[in-house]
């Protein structure tokens, strides 16, 4: 305990004197957030941050030193957490490298492959994307045709992957491609690593109906990937995928958590719609904000039951499908109803007569029409408890 | 405190299970209601849950209770939840043992807590009147000075356990008009005082209530209940206790409701196939068990903050998120048990209909969810 109180003296002196006093802020925009790699181009105290948390591996707090990780306890990386959100501090990292094919390699890759991509990571200079979905393969990602075929020390790959968050900012993807085609659809699927920079590969950005273009279509022709870049068992890359897809769906619940907006609604409503003794005027509004404010709570307070559980030893288990379902169609319900509120103010594209929150409050209601389709559909997650947790039959 | 229950907790809730399990069928549930029985519950039984140590589990040991925390008793009412128990925890731990918790005078705790707690003792609160819905403020029972005491007249309504209570602590006007908030103060009554008449009602749900009648009772001083005209956020307190603990057990309620339709889903087979096959059920059955999981970790993290100790507007609050969570969930799982049951879940022989009614009655005990969500927006300050 006396340890665990000098590190926490340790920590803070530490990030007081290294962190740039401009990291101490909520960001101002997505373009702060730092997701790393090659083609990074972020404002200098947010590279400045990278920098010096990445030397001491604090950016992956709890990863083995020998791959460039903190190699701190889960104790100590609390205890960082805790003086980083005392000071307001922003993770100086982000992105799919840190949150999901590290901890995969972690667990299932070869050294080799542990140790030519963890430090990269670590050290934030090379980012990641996913390729999973394909044209044809959508809800059904184990229908998957993007095709390898073995040429002596290499696989040969061919297909289309689809959704592919930020592939044009990617340097290597995690991939998922059909090995073999007689087998059954799940046990014919290898994991691989891919650099995006392989000839063959060519990238293409998706305009989603909020104007933003968060996704890319990644056509593969000819790429030639070392065998040497397979993750786990060659055919058994679907095991590989759904454990990071449970991860992921934790990931996107957990975004729709870091708010800093709790009061926003109700300040909109006021604006909007007017007071009445101190209250929002119009009862109806003020009960859909209620409701929605306290369905929010009762996600948080079970995001908590989860953390803590695992904290006390629980397998995490199929039950990440309720944070995907849930944390999605709450942030939905959020956009559409702040929208609403806004009346015909909530109608703007671009251009005069609409301040700039405004405009980002629509843009956003758009986009978040795509929250409970990417990373499984809402009707996915309901199957996957209907089958896992509730043994409902087929 | 972390939202996960520690080993001591979980072997707690496995033996209340088993207890529940082995002594109150739901078949015991239905035999109490079509028999007539005069008290509607089992005092036998109310006896064994006394030797248990549960109708004392949160009140201190000084005074003939075990001083366990809210988290223990959460175990035990979801394992009375998952039977229907009828036997009168809400009345008399819920609500009167926390009344006398938070605004007993020493005397007053000696003189009823040891007894609740040996199950010696059954206790209401009369606090609902006609038309009062479920503002607790709106009083029109009045208590006027006589003598050195007061004299209490007025009519409550479904009292829950009026019937079979030893002693009624009821809530009356001693100033300001029927709507303020001022002005209520509570008494202690003993229910065979002159001029209490108690009457029996029959609700949905064959759980005890009964209407109470105060045709000029004289109490003496010592009858007030903390401090006059004080007594409206005093009975707030005791209320969001007593709704935490609610819900606690109507989350045993429809965990037992789902579980016994999930299983239905299974068995049942139509067209060839379970029924649980069709994709039009399955996604009900996945949100139900959605709304489940939330209901659970709104009851944990209100029973959580009784044991933290936080402070009542903190208390308050997390009440009416856990009341109207567990008041919407279980109206949903009633209603939908009912439908993938089909022909036989309206009938009277099944015991789905037993849940059903449970929730409705439920959830318009202490406030339905529409009150909560108001009350929230207001001590929210919107």
């Amino acid at each position: 305990m006396a340890d665990l109180e000098r590190f926490r003296a340790d920590t803070r002196q530490w990030l007081e004197q290294h962190a740039p006093p401009e990291m101490r802020t909520t960001p101002k925009s997505q373009d702060e957030i730092c997701w790393g790699g090659r083609k990074a181009d972020y404002p200098a105290p947010v590279m400045r941050w990278l920098a010096v948390m990445a030397e001491r591996g604090w950016t992956a707090p709890t990863w083995p030193r020998e791959y460039g990780g903190g190699g701190l306890s889960k104790a100590e990386a609390k205890v960082l957490a805790e003086e980083m959100a005392k000071l307001n501090l922003r993770p100086p990292l982000t992105g799919f490298g840190l949150s999901m094919i590290g901890p995969l390699l972690l667990q299932e890759g070869s050294e080799e492959l542990r140790r030519e991509h963890l430090p990269a990571i670590v050290q934030g200079k090379i980012r990641w994307c996913q390729g999973y979905s394909e044209p044809g393969s959508g809800s059904d990602l184990a229908s998957l045709q993007t095709k390898a075929v073995r040429d002596g020390d290499v696989y040969v790959l061919n297909g289309q992957k689809i959704w592919t968050s930020y592939a044009d900012k990617a340097d290597w993807m995690f991939i998922l491609v059909r090995t073999d085609f007689q087998a059954p659809k799940h046990n014919g699927i290898t994991f691989l690593l891919m650099d995006m920079t392989s000839p063959g590969v060519s990238v293409k950005p998706i305009k989603l109906i909020s104007g933003y273009s968060p996704f890319c279509e990644t056509f593969l022709s000819d790429v030639r990937v070392p065998v040497a870049n397979v993750v786990g068992q060659v055919n058994g890359g679907w095991t590989m995928a759904k454990a990071l897809l449970g991860h992921e769906r934790t990931m996107i619940a957990d975004a729709f958590k870091e708010r800093d907006d709790r009061r926003k609604l109700i300040d909109l409503a006021r604006k909007h719609l007017g007071e009445a003794q101190g209250r929002i005027a119009d009862p109806i509004a003020r009960d859909r904000i209620t409701q929605l404010e306290m369905d929010q709570a009762c996600l948080d307070l079970t995001l908590a039951r989860s953390r803590d559980g695992m904290k006390a030893g629980h397998k995490p288990g199929p039950e990440t499908s309720i944070f995907k379902y849930y944390g999605t169609e709450l942030n939905m319900r959020r956009r559409e109803l702040m929208v609403s509120i806004c009346g015909p103010q909530g109608l703007g594209w671009e251009g005069p007569g609409f301040d700039p929150e405004e405009l980002k409050m629509t843009r956003d209601w758009l986009r978040s029409r795509g929250n409970s389709i990417e990373g499984g559909t809402s009707e996915i997650q309901l199957n996957i408890i209907a089958k896992r947790v509730l043994g409902l039959p087929d | 405190m972390d939202l996960v229950l520690t080993e001591e907790q979980e072997m707690l809730a496995r033996s209340a299970r088993e207890f529940v399990g082995g002594r109150s069928s739901l078949r015991r549930v239905r035999e109490l209601r079509d028999s007539g029985d005069a008290d509607g519950f089992s005092r036998q039984l109310w006896r064994e849950m006394a030797a248990l140590g549960w109708l004392g589990i949160t009140i201190p040991e000084a005074y003939g209770g075990a001083g366990l925390g809210w988290m223990e008793q959460m175990v035990v009412l979801e394992a009375m939840g998952r039977g229907l128990m009828p036997e009168p925890f809400t009345s008399t731990v819920l609500l009167a043992a926390n009344a006398l918790l938070l605004g007993g005078s020493d005397a007053q705790k000696q003189a009823h807590l040891a007894p609740i707690a040996a199950g010696e003792r059954i206790a209401a609160v009369a606090y609902q009147e006609a038309g009062s819905r479920y503002d607790a403020h709106k009083v029109a029972t009045a208590a006027t000075r006589s003598g050195g005491g007061w004299t209490i007249s007025g009519e409550k309504i479904q009292v829950l356990d009026g019937h079979v209570a030893d002693v009624i602590v009821a809530s009356a006007r001693t100033a300001g008009g029927r709507d303020d908030a001022a002005g209520i103060t509570l008494f202690i009554v003993a229910a065979d005082t002159p001029g209490v008449t108690i009457e029996r009602q029959s609700r949905i749900d064959a759980r005890n209530a009964a209407l109470v009648r105060f045709d000029g009772v004289a109490v003496g001083a010592d009858a007030v209940l903390g401090a006059v005209d004080a007594g409206g956020a005093l009975l707030e307190r005791v209320l969001d206790r007593a709704r935490i603990g609610l819900a606690a057990e109507m989350l045993g309620s429809m965990q037992a409701a789902f579980e016994m339709t999930n299983e239905y889903l299974k068995t049942r087979v139509q067209f060839g196939v379970p029924i649980g096959s069709f994709q039009a059920l399955k996604h009900r059955a996945a949100k139900m068990y959605i709304e489940l999981e939330l209901a659970r970790s709104a009851v944990m993290g209100a029973h959580r903050a009784l044991d933290e100790g936080r402070d009542d507007a903190t208390v308050a609050k997390l009440a009416s998120l856990v009341k109207a969570r567990c008041s919407d969930a279980f109206v949903l799982v009633g209603n939908e048990c009912v439908q993938m049951h089909g022909g036989i879940g309206v009938t009277d022989e099944h015991d789905i209909g037993f849940f059903f009614k449970r929730a409705r009655v439920a959830e318009m005990t202490f406030g339905d969810a529409a009150f909560h969500r108001d009350r929230t927006a207001r001590l929210e300050g919107y």
